[in-house]
């Protein structure tokens, strides 16, 4: 049997959770085995609907009073309980922040080898994978000898699609034998953020800018053009790391990843790791004074030049235009 | 306070991997060498956490002996004490990484050397195994946050803040404690010249490392394929922007 972790959101899955689903129900299928589904929160018991369309045939509902806020370590004790129970050939979650973190629990508390951030997984004795490195620009093909299999499947690398054969999920309650200090983590506060402006990794249109940008107040150009766009500003880990702008708007590996109709990216090189960020953008237009720029071989289009002459003569433009 | 840090030596890539002909490493012969931008910033908080509240700082890392740089770069910012787990340069994989540290900070524990907190990136640069910081907390019996990116200490508690989609999630854990960092934590501070001066002239401690090897084995590594794309080149300077306009209009983005 295999055994796929599975994050919702107040009932909902989300994306990621059915990219791993569509990996783990195509794995089922090629080994004649079964999928089943371990999920936390009581909210999550009306999934089973859409898990039958996934071919899950099983939905193991862990249930304890504590875990109504995140506890990483409670809920990896959890799975090794019902690991220790079902005996899965392989346990999945999603490569997200949480999909993880509490999978590496797992493997610490069962010393197994785990493989995060798969996208092709071979089963037999020891799994071949490829995996991501380099924040998702290298691959790795690596085997996986340990038993039961723990791995993770890479975000936003497979398209999620329904099970050829649905299956009729049933719903479990499983209670974990859970004692205090495994809730030593938990989520004891939580802050929301006020923010009217669009988020980066949500905008149609991404202005960024690098070191050709020169200052934190050459941002305020790019700041006018964004505001003209409807769109976000980000930036390079050089524009970040200067202090020009805050973490918060950097687009890349270690950054924010974003998916625009449009990234205009104003005096930046194009260095793998920042390119790995913008991956989802569906155009590319570069403004950079260097015709030899990296990014230039990424790019859809591109005007060779100055960005401080530029970048304002685009603002005049659009501002023409807006008065029509 | 005694704070540990732990960072990897990784090659300094640019804007396209090279591999070496057996299609095990990256090819580094014209590459530096630097650590990942996530514990850049947990050698900073080290170094801070050690300025606010007292104590000593020291980092660690596994790897060959030209790992040495790393633990200089960070010498060279404020940390006080580095340790090398000296390797032949093989790539350790995290279950083995993480027996490795564990062990050595038992031994520095029996040496007199207890660590109040552990730092760790929330990944390695490189393999990304997101891992190695939960199996040492584990090993030690310490809670672990990761990811995060706000700490803050009052007596035997931490504060450590994580952020969401929506907000943060603020974990409160006791501590002796492991926190794997992200960048965003800080702002790192650039080495003075001082600082690199002193740094050469301190100590490596080194430890043999122990760990078992397996569990997961790398194959071989393989590139992408790269998607060049065949640029249209608008034009150059300013003139050029009514034909961005006009773009921006078959884009339907005006
Ligand atoms: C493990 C790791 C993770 C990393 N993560 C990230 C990440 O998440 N995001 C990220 O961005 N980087 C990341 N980096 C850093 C990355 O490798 C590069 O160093 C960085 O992206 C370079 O930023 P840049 O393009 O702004 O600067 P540069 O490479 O210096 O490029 C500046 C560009 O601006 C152009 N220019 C200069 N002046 C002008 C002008 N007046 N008008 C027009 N053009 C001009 C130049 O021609 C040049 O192309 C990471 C590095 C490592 C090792
Ligand atoms: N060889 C190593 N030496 C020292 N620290 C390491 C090593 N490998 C991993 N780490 C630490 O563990 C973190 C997570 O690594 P990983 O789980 O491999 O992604 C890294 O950011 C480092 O802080």
């Amino acid at each position: 049997m295999l055994l796929t972790l599975l994050e919702h959101n107040q009932g909902k899955l989300n994306a990621v959770s059915l990219e791993t689903l569509t990996l783990a129900h195509n794995l089922a299928a090629d080994l004649s085995d079964s999928l089943e589904a371990l999920v936390v929160g009581e909210e999550a018991s009306t999934l089973v609907d859409q898990l039958s369309a996934y071919g899950v045939t099983k939905m193991h509902l862990i249930q304890d009073d504590g875990l109504k806020d995140y506890a990483p370590e409670a809920i990896a004790h959890s799975i090794v309980q019902v690991m220790d129970t079902l005996s899965p050939e392989a346990v999945f979650a999603s490569g997200t922040d949480r999909g993880n973190e509490i999978l590496a629990h797992v493997a610490a508390i069962t010393d197994l080898s785990m493989a995060a951030n798969c996208v092709e997984v071979q089963p037999g004795e020891s799994y071949q994978v490829i995996r991501v490195r380099w924040g998702g620009s290298l691959l790795e093909e690596a085997k996986l000898t340990d038993s039961p299999k723990l791995l993770t499947i890479a975000p936003n690398m497979i398209e999620s699609s329904p099970a050829v054969d649905s299956a009729t999920c049933e719903l479990a309650i499983f209670k974990p034998t859970l004692d205090e200090k495994m809730f030593r983590v938990r989520v004891t506060e939580r802050i929301e953020k006020a923010s009217d402006k669009v988020s980066l990794a949500e905008a149609r249109v991404v202005i960024g800018g690098g070191r050709g940008v020169g200052s934190a107040e050459g941002f305020a150009l790019l700041d006018e053009l964004a505001d003209l766009l409807g769109g976000a500003v980000g930036g390079s880990r050089v524009a970040t790391n200067l202090g020009w702008r805050p973490h918060s708007d950097q687009i890349g590996q270690t950054g924010t990843r974003i998916a625009p109709d449009l990234y205009i990216a104003c005096g930046i090189s194009g260095a793998i790791q920042h390119m790995v960020g913008c991956k989802g953008a569906k155009h590319i237009l570069v403004i950079n004074e260097d015709s030899e720029a990296p990014i230039l071989e990424r790019a859809d289009y591109a005007v060779l030049g100055d960005l401080h002459e530029i970048v304002p003569a685009l603002i005049d433009g659009l501002k023409k235009e807006e008065a029509g | 306070m005694n704070v540990l840090v732990c960072v990897k030596r990784v090659p300094e890539t640019g804007a396209t991997i090279i591999l070496t002909e057996d299609q095990q490493n990256i090819d580094t012969r014209n590459l530096g060498f630097a650590v990942s931008p996530h514990e850049e910033c947990a050698v900073e908080e080290a170094v801070r956490l050690v300025e606010e509240y007292g104590g000593s700082s020291t980092v660690l890392t596994l790897g060959e002996a030209d790992a040495t740089e790393q633990l200089r770069d960070a010498l060279a910012l404020g940390v006080d004490r580095a340790v090398l787990l000296e390797t032949d340069g093989s790539e350790w994989d995290p279950r083995a990484t993480g027996q490795a540290i564990a062990k050595a900070i038992q031994l520095q524990r029996e040496q007199g050397f207890e660590f109040d907190v552990l730092l760790f990136g929330n990944e390695a640069a490189d393999s990304g195994g997101y891992q190695v910081g939960v199996r040492v907390a584990h090993a030690l019996d310490m809670p672990c946050v990761t990811g995060i990116k706000g700490l803050e200490l009052k007596d035997n508690t931490a504060l450590a803040k994580r952020e969401t989609d929506s907000g943060w999630e603020v974990f409160e854990v006791s501590i002796p404690a492991v926190f794997t960092i992200k960048e965003g934590i800080n702002l790192p501070r650039y080495p003075s010249l001082p600082g690199r001066l002193k740094a050469k002239k301190k100590p490596i401690e080194q430890v043999e490392p122990q760990g078992e090897v397996g569990g997961l084995e790398k194959v071989r590594l393989r590139t992408l394929p790269t998607q060049v794309s065949e640029v249209d080149i608008l034009g150059t300077g300013p003139e050029t922007a009514s034909k961005v306009v006009t773009l921006l209009k078959e884009l339907r983005l005006l």
